[in-house]
């Protein structure tokens, strides 16, 4: 099968569907795309269906050639991609020929692109997903980063409907964000007092955030809480473990863990969050699980509402 | 036993705050009956010592629904006792060559090599949970006698199929990973395999009980040895 040759992966750059499911009890992680609304948007540009594979390219620096001709579209982190030296607009679909040179850059804001192919690239499938997790050695082209020299297959198309997603409907990235958080788990050890300075206080992310998890700075949290047994950990938990500072689990989380949460973020906050840099900021917000379930439902909607205008 | 809200589409059941082989026997019970009772609505299922986290399809569900199903799905569960999980024996190599913290830890619990390999051998652990590496299963609960403290340094290196030791869990490690596990023999079984099915030859609430053998038996069953660890 022919495709798209890496010369430069850049930072990290992975293949992700829409992530691993069903594989918790054996200790296999999810995976899948750090923020799922630029990762919709890509697949959903090319006619995809919602969970075809892309490549999540990290802060960026990848380079590739095409031996095939098809469509592509770059999505998320604002990044200039050019083919063949031209800058090209993202949010967009752009047809490509075999022997074109596409760059994705550096970003400017935001930390996350996606990049997506007409029909989705071709991965082998572990336990049911393409999702790479590097930690686990699972997924991907061969359980790690993307090389170069590496092909990443897919099929030739010439039948191009060239769509773009329209400027006030694109999301925009910025240097803060909100997280709105289900209190859960063990909150009830929290006294009150640690819950209004959790919820009141600003936190900066550290240096040490990751696919497994995003570790925060900013005003100490103390819970009740001495030793616990392990348990199962959901997309988004907030870890508080003894010093206080807060972790958010990310997709490539491990499945079980014995340290202290006081809640967890929303998935669709999750995507803002992954989207920041080691020294930007966040805040929480509490809600309860109804409003949680309503901003799923018309989260979910508004996505399938909002047209492509044809270019 | 308590239900509690995990995060926007997970709930989770706490059955007690101590583990015993009763409780991981009624988790495992609960994640089959929970399996068949929300089917396509559930996503996956995270048993451990002595909790199930179940994940649901908001799409297809809501908060309400299932926690109604969990309930009762532990009423029903109440007439009927859960069954034993499966027994698994696991073949181990135990001796200082691929155990290289067998004979401190021998020292440490005042008892003789064979009398530290015969405790290890002599109880039915229960796959309490697994996590940490795909396919690292943690059995419950060894010998007081033998429960031995992690290493203040753990080790960059644990190779695949390393028996181990922490207080009072023992584990096999199922691919070479970092760890701070004491080391006391070697199990030639693999405990991950991606490309086989099932991956791994047991699971949450099993029985294990491990059955020593010697070297040779060791490297004819695929076990490996290398010079250092």
């Amino acid at each position: 099968m022919s495709g798209l040759r890496i010369t430069q992966p850049g930072l990290l750059s992975l293949l992700q569907d829409g992530g691993r499911f069903g594989h918790h009890r054996i200790g296999l992680s999810n995976g899948g795309p750090l923020d799922p609304q630029a990762f919709y948007w890509a697949n959903r540009l090319c006619d995809n269906p919602t969970n075809s594979s892309c490549v999540e390219i990290t802060i960026g620096g990848l380079s590739l050639e095409a031996e095939l001709a098809t469509q592509i579209a770059v999505t998320g982190a604002e990044v200039v991609l050019t083919i063949n030296g031209q800058p090209r607009p993202l949010w967009q679909t752009h047809a490509i020929k075999p022997g074109d040179q596409l760059t994705v850059g550096f970003a400017k804001q935001g930390c996350r692109a996606y990049l997506s192919v007409t029909g989705g690239f071709r991965a082998p499938l572990q336990f049911g997903s393409s999702a790479t997790v590097v930690r686990e050695g699972i997924g991907g082209l061969h359980g790690t980063p993307l090389q170069p020299g590496d092909l990443l297959p897919c099929q030739p198309s010439t039948d191009h409907r060239q769509q773009r997603l329209e400027h006030r409907f694109q999301p925009q990235y910025s240097n803060n964000a909100t997280l709105r958080v289900v209190p859960g788990y063990q909150v009830d050890q929290f006294p009150s007092l640690e819950q209004r300075r959790f919820y009141s206080s600003e936190y900066q992310l550290s240096e040490h955030c990751d696919r497994m998890g995003y570790r925060l700075q900013g005003a100490a949290i103390r819970s009740s809480i001495s030793a616990m047994l392990s348990e199962g950990i959901c997309l988004g938990a907030i870890q508080i473990p003894a010093d206080g500072q807060p972790i958010v689990l990310m997709n490539d989380r491990q499945t079980i863990g014995g340290y202290p949460k006081i809640g967890s973020v929303i998935s669709q906050d999750l995507g803002k969050l992954a989207q920041l840099r080691p020294g930007d900021t966040v805040q929480f917000e509490p809600i309860s699980i109804e409003q949680a379930h309503s901003l799923h439902c018309l989260h979910r909607d508004r996505l399938k509402r909002i047209p492509l205008t044809p270019c | 036993m308590r239900i509690e809200i995990a995060g926007e589409n997970a709930l989770i059941i706490y059955f007690a705050d101590h583990t015993s082989p009763q409780i991981s026997a009624q988790i495992q019970q609960t994640c089959h009956d929970l399996q068949v009772a929300l089917g396509e609505r559930l996503i996956d299922l995270i048993p451990s010592y002595a909790s199930l986290l179940v994940l649901f399809d908001l799409d297809k569900s809501s908060y309400f629904e299932v926690r109604n199903t969990i309930q009762r799905v532990l009423l029903a569960q109440a007439e009927h006792p859960p069954a034993a999980g499966k027994l698994i024996e696991l073949p181990v190599y135990y001796h200082p060559e691929v155990g290289p913290d067998l004979e401190h830890l021998a020292e440490q619990a005042k008892l003789s090599v064979p009398e530290v390999i015969k405790l290890h051998q002599a109880v039915e652990y229960r796959v309490y949970a697994i996590g940490f590496a795909p396919g690292f299963a943690y059995l419950g609960e060894v010998d007081e006698r033998i429960a031995i403290a992690r290493r203040a340094t753990p080790r960059l290196k644990v190779p695949k199929g390393a028996v181990a030791i922490a207080d009072r869990q023992t584990a096999v490690y199922p691919a070479e990973s970092p760890g701070g596990w004491c080391l006391i023999g070697r199990c030639p079984t693999s405990m991950f395999n991606p490309a086989a099915e099932p991956s791994m030859p047991v699971d949450v609430g099993n029985r294990v009980r491990f059955k020593a053998i010697g070297r040779e038996e060791y490297l004819s069953l695929g076990g490996e040895l290398e010079s250092t660890i």
